[in-house]
């Protein structure tokens, strides 16, 4: 179920403006990948170019490659749509549909995929909310708006709901920045668990959250503003933290800018 | 010690006696209306010699005054009723043409163009009615009562082009514009989160707008909706020219029967005795205790889902 991501030279462009230049890298199965880096490098850019989310902004595109397993994904025969079925995305602020119950939130990327029965929705939304963490406190009000629960608890149903489609990558973008540490905590133990299962992409501005979950750590940075974001160094995360090769990599992950 | 720290700003006086002064001038000025039209309205229904509620014929000017709200209040809901059906599908699908499919620069366009339209003159959609409309529609009336004739709206012995139908639709072209202005609004408000939510599990555009956009427009939606109903049951001139003006009630639109209660003003308020204007007055009253109605009807629908429409907290 979890792929491989293989990216070749990719830019991306906000209209005339280049966000992000020349990024190579590759990303493992069944692991943490976290991106870190100071604000307007271009990280979040570039994990939205992995689920072709990017292209929804008016005015942006992609050039390079973006190989999962054998699929090209910016390949001319290629659907996003269908893209986006398989490599599902965690925003930075809980998004539940806020007209939607709990269980509707979690269905609501089944539905999509055509009509599905009743009882095989709720097989499926049972199993996404327990391996969200979630089940044993919403099981009682599944009925209930989802837009009702704490923000903690609206990531994990957000993480329901895209794993409920089964995707092969889980792309995270800031996913705890808007949630206190306790959630926060939550949601990390359940990137460790869901690694299992997974190829999980997260972009992160904390770095011992990065230290903490990520197995690969990549380190992004730009020369100036107005200028690309550019990947610096990636490596094994305990690597990047006790010896990194770049001297900007250390300098960001000792605190001396960023 | 001098004055106290927290003593109240001087600017605050002023301004608080000024708009206190406002709010309840508007209250006076209403109530003022209200007094004027009831004491109009009721030596007229003291001579009607039918019951106002229930009497279709409008005869007030008569030496025995018989007069009723019936036809002419069921006149003004069916025409509006079948005014709003034809125009809101329409109207949604415009405002969502032009927030969610558009490109930006044919969007730009085509709202100014709505917002031209909805500027409009009634009398002029009216003239346009009478002058094209009216002959106009005598075929496709027809074929619908030959070809679908068994629905009871389409049903009649006789069909004509100047009819409640042909009314309905010069008002839903009127109310058409406000629909289509105001759900745009509410739609390029949609946030942009949840579309994004929606887009990354791998919905469709049309999935998209129908997860996101439209559960989070449909208070607007019916706002706007109900707008132009009470846009479309205060239409008087258009409609005075167009409607057939009899006082009968019936579900056959294709006839030449039917009337609304602003029409009916507008064409008899020049030749009535002091009670005919009573009565007129009195008619008045009715459409304002529709609108009222339906207003109210919309507000509680919205509201009812209340539980819902924390948008994107």
């Amino acid at each position: 179920m979890a792929k491989q991501i293989e990216i070749a030279d990719l830019d991306a462009y906000y209209g005339s403006h280049k966000a992000i230049e020349g990024i190579t890298m590759t990303i493992e199965p069944r692991s943490v990948t976290a991106f870190i880096g100071p604000s307007g490098c271009g990280k979040s850019t570039f994990l939205r170019t992995l689920n072709r989310m990017h292209e929804v902004i008016p005015g942006a595109r992609v050039e390079g490659k973006i190989m999962l397993e054998d699929q090209d994904l910016y390949g001319s025969d290629v659907d996003p749509v269908s893209v986006r079925r398989t490599v599902g995305m965690v925003f930075q602020r809980p998004n539940p549909f806020p007209t939607m119950s709990i269980f509707d939130n979690v269905a609501a990327g089944l539905r999509l995929n055509g009509r599905i029965s009743k009882s095989e929705a709720e097989g499926v939304v049972e199993s996404s909310l327990k391996d969200a963490n979630l089940w044993n406190e919403v099981k009682d009000r599944l009925t209930k708006p989802g837009a009702g629960l704490s923000g903690g608890q609206q990531q994990r149903l957000c993480i329901a709901r895209a794993i409920a489609v089964s995707p092969a990558v889980l792309l995270m973008d800031e996913p705890c920045s808007a949630l206190d540490p306790i959630s926060t905590l939550a949601i990390e133990d359940l990137i460790s668990k869901l690694k299992n299962d997974y190829t999980i992409v997260i972009v992160t501005h904390n770095m011992q959250q990065a230290a903490r979950v990520s197995d690969r750590t990549a380190f992004f940075n730009l020369a100036g503003q107005g200028q690309p974001g550019k990947l610096v160094e990636m490596d094994d995360t305990p690597k990047i933290f006790t010896n990194p090769t770049q001297k900007a990599t250390e300098d960001y992950i000792t605190g001396r800018f960023g | 010690m001098g004055r106290s720290a927290f003593r109240r700003s001087r600017g605050e006086g002023p301004f608080r006696f000024a708009t206190t002064g406002a709010g309840i001038l508007l209250l006076a000025i209403m109530a003022a209306i209200a007094v004027f039209l009831i004491v109009k309205a009721v030596p007229a229904l003291q001579a009607n010699t039918s019951h106002f509620l229930t009497e279709k014929i409008w005869t007030p000017n008569a030496t025995k005054p018989v007069f009723g709200i019936a036809a002419l209040a069921f006149g003004t809901v069916i025409s509006s009723f079948l005014a709003l059906i034809m125009a809101l599908p329409v109207a949604i699908g415009v405002a969502l043409f032009i927030s969610h499919y558009a490109p930006r620069r044919l969007a730009g366009v085509l709202g100014y163009v709505i917002d031209l339209l909805a500027a409009v003159p009634s009398v002029v959609y009216g003239l346009w009615g009478v002058i094209f409309l009216i002959p106009f529609m005598k075929g496709p009336s027809t074929f619908l009562n030959t070809y679908f004739g068994w629905i009871p709206l389409f049903a009649g012995d006789a069909v004509y082009g100047k009819s409640i139908l042909t009314g309905s639709i010069v008002l839903a072209i009127m109310i058409l514009p406000i629909i289509a202005a105001i759900s745009r609004e509410v739609f390029l408000q949609a946030p942009t989160m949840l579309e994004e939510a929606s887009l990354a599990l791998g919905a469709t555009r049309w999935e998209m707008i129908r997860m996101a956009v439209l559960p989070f427009g449909r208070p607007g939606v019916i706002s706007a909706a109900m707008l132009g109903l009470g846009r479309a049951m205060g239409e008087t001139i258009a409609v005075a020219l167009i409607f057939p003006a009899t006082f009968t009630i019936t579900f056959q639109v294709l006839s030449a029967n039917g009337n609304s209660i602003a029409a009916n003003i507008a064409n008899g308020f020049g030749e009535a005795t002091p009670i005919g204007q009573g009565a007129l007055i009195a008619s008045g009253l009715v459409l304002f205790v529709i609108t009222l109605v339906v207003n109210m009807a919309a507000r509680l629908i919205i509201s009812r889902r209340k539980e819902y429409s924390r948008a994107a907290a």
